[in-house]
């Protein structure tokens, strides 16, 4: 009998909008899903909301006027942004920062890893529906925060680093307190264990769910925690050591599965790898200036050049044109979101529309970093 | 596959005048070609079979006409190259997305801020502005600039 609709025509298929405005797309993300039943089809991440045109402002300002712009493209890390820009801009003109300016900026880079692996923890699990280790976790990352406050002056987009040193120097409250919160959180390793990582409804709700392969990975580019889940040790600190990451003593951890549980593994074995790094570059904290005398306008030979540095997300870059000017020519930032996020359209047709959230809170956005 | 393994399979794609080996110092990358646009395709695949993956792909804005800039990399060691298209203004590239997944995002995005065309694309929308803006932001004649320059002045020293 041919009475029955066509399956390419079916009742069930519908179309529904997840974001802009939905607490667990992490910032402004709208994913537009195609669902049969409670099963994805197609999903088509729209992002832009958070577009602010950081690349077009680098035209018109010095480099020391970008300085504000970078940690406030990826608030969580902002740190690492900022970081990553400066070793950028001295690589190209050639400051040497003094030892303990790139110490200080080491030790403040993975306390900022650190606070935005916790933040990400606490609200992926608030996202699968458990509220308890959100006051944990936020509880831990609010120490990171008053300590960086104390240093920079702020508490989340941290302008700290200057071409050719720091802002401001560290003292013995910042080297104590920092000491205090390294013991505080290996104490809590047991309460994460135990709340979370033996939680047999987590277990069950990220295994196997949302699995990102090698080769997935390498065709979108992925980097960070992402790669690393699928197996693949890539960590621009080990790859190419910049600062005095090259110094320093530290693993990385990979996954097998990569799948979201893999990649939740792997973020909380990188904070205690982190906290190793911060207490070795606090044990060799040299003495002596936090700053090179540096020209009011710095302007770096033509040509162009590409720094690389690993943020909380994954491999971030500066590629900058200079015509010898004090303005950029172009200056471009290439974020670890942007192939993380784009894996979306390969992994979640064919899961529950549950899992989505699952897959998306897993892979760790942020969407503003993204827009740029 | 090691970068001089995939630098020999280059100079084969294309003339090995443009291949052009880098101070990793003083560029932060090891290789650079200057490749014709109808090669780009075959330079994906080679660097895709090499194992690498895609770093970003963007542009600058010349008088000549746009420089679109490919990166890749490779996660076992430092093995950057990037690839650059001298575009005339208003030419198409030729889009690597069925090579490289990555590289449909970053089309779209070079096409939203500099309004270069990809052939074969399979979406090609904007990406980060409004479906209905009418500009391309990063272009130089749009907004305040600090300057507007020719290629040649700012790679002077690099075509050695």
């Amino acid at each position: 009998m041919s009475t029955r609709t066509p399956e390419t025509v079916t009742e069930h298929t519908f179309y529904l909008n997840l974001g802009p405005q939905h607490p667990s797309t992490h910032g402004v993300l709208r994913l537009f899903v195609k669902l049969d039943g409670e099963y994805v089809m197609e999903v088509d991440p729209i992002i832009g909301y958070g577009h602010r045109g950081h690349e077009k402002m680098a035209e018109s300002h010095f480099y020391e006027q970008f300085l504000p712009n970078t940690p406030r493209m990826d608030y969580l890390s902002g740190m690492l942004f900022n970081h990553a820009y400066v070793a950028a801009v001295e690589k190209m003109t050639g400051i040497k920062p003094p030892p303990r300016a790139e110490y200080i900026r080491v030790v403040c880079a993975e306390l900022n890893r650190v606070a935005s692996h916790l933040m990400w923890l606490g609200a992926y699990l608030m996202d699968l529906g458990g509220v308890t280790p959100f006051f944990y976790a936020f509880d831990d990352r609010e120490n990171i925060l008053d300590i960086l406050d104390r240093v920079s002056g702020s508490r989340l987009t941290y302008n700290y680093c200057r071409f050719g040193g720091v802002a401001r120097d560290v003292d013995d409250t910042f080297i104590g307190a920092t000491r205090d919160f390294i013991k505080r959180l290996r104490g809590r390793w047991k309460d994460y264990n135990n709340l979370v990582t033996k939680n047999v409804i987590f277990i069950h709700r990220t295994r196997d769910v949302g699995v990102i392969d090698k080769d997935i990975a390498l065709r979108f580019g992925c980097t960070g925690p992402v790669l690393r889940a699928a197996g693949v040790p890539y960590d621009v600190r080990r790859v190419e050591p910049y600062s005095v990451y090259s110094e320093l003593d530290f693993e990385i951890p990979t996954g097998v599965n990569g799948d979201a549980l893999d990649r939740y593994m792997i973020r909380l074995r990188e904070m205690e790898q982190s906290l190793r790094i911060i207490e070795q570059a606090l044990d060799r904290l040299p003495g002596g200036p936090i700053r090179t005398p540096t020209p009011n306008k710095v302007r770096p030979p033509k040509g162009d050049y590409y720094f690389a540095a690993e943020s909380a997300r994954g491999a971030l870059g500066y590629y900058i044109v200079s015509d010898g000017s004090e303005y950029p020519y172009r200056l471009k930032v290439r974020v670890p979101s942007y192939g993380n996020l784009q894996t979306l359209t390969e992994v979640l047709p064919g899961t529950l529309v549950a899992d989505t959230i699952c897959i998306l809170g897993s892979i760790d956005i942020v969407v503003p970093e993204i827009d740029r | 596959m090691s970068l001089e393994d995939l630098k020999k399979e280059l100079e084969e794609i294309v003339e090995p005048s443009s291949v052009h080996t880098r101070d990793y110092d003083r560029n932060g990358c090891l290789l650079e070609i200057r490749a014709e646009r109808s090669r780009l395709l075959s330079i994906a695949q080679a660097a895709r079979d090499a194992g690498f993956f895609l770093e970003f792909i963007t542009a600058v804005d010349f008088t000549e006409g746009p420089i679109a800039v490919y990166q890749f990399n490779e996660c076992n060691a430092v093995s950057r190259i990037q690839v650059k298209v001298q575009l005339a203004r208003g030419e198409s590239l030729p889009s690597i997305g069925r090579v490289y997944d990555a590289a449909l995002w970053y089309e779209r995005e070079v096409f939203d801020l500099f309004g270069i065309r990809f052939d074969n694309h399979p979406d090609l929308r904007r990406l980060l502005l409004p479906e209905d803006a009418d500009f391309h932001p990063l272009l130089k004649e749009y907004g305040k600039v600090h300057a507007f320059r020719s290629a040649r002045e700012i790679y002077v020293d690099q075509d050695a």
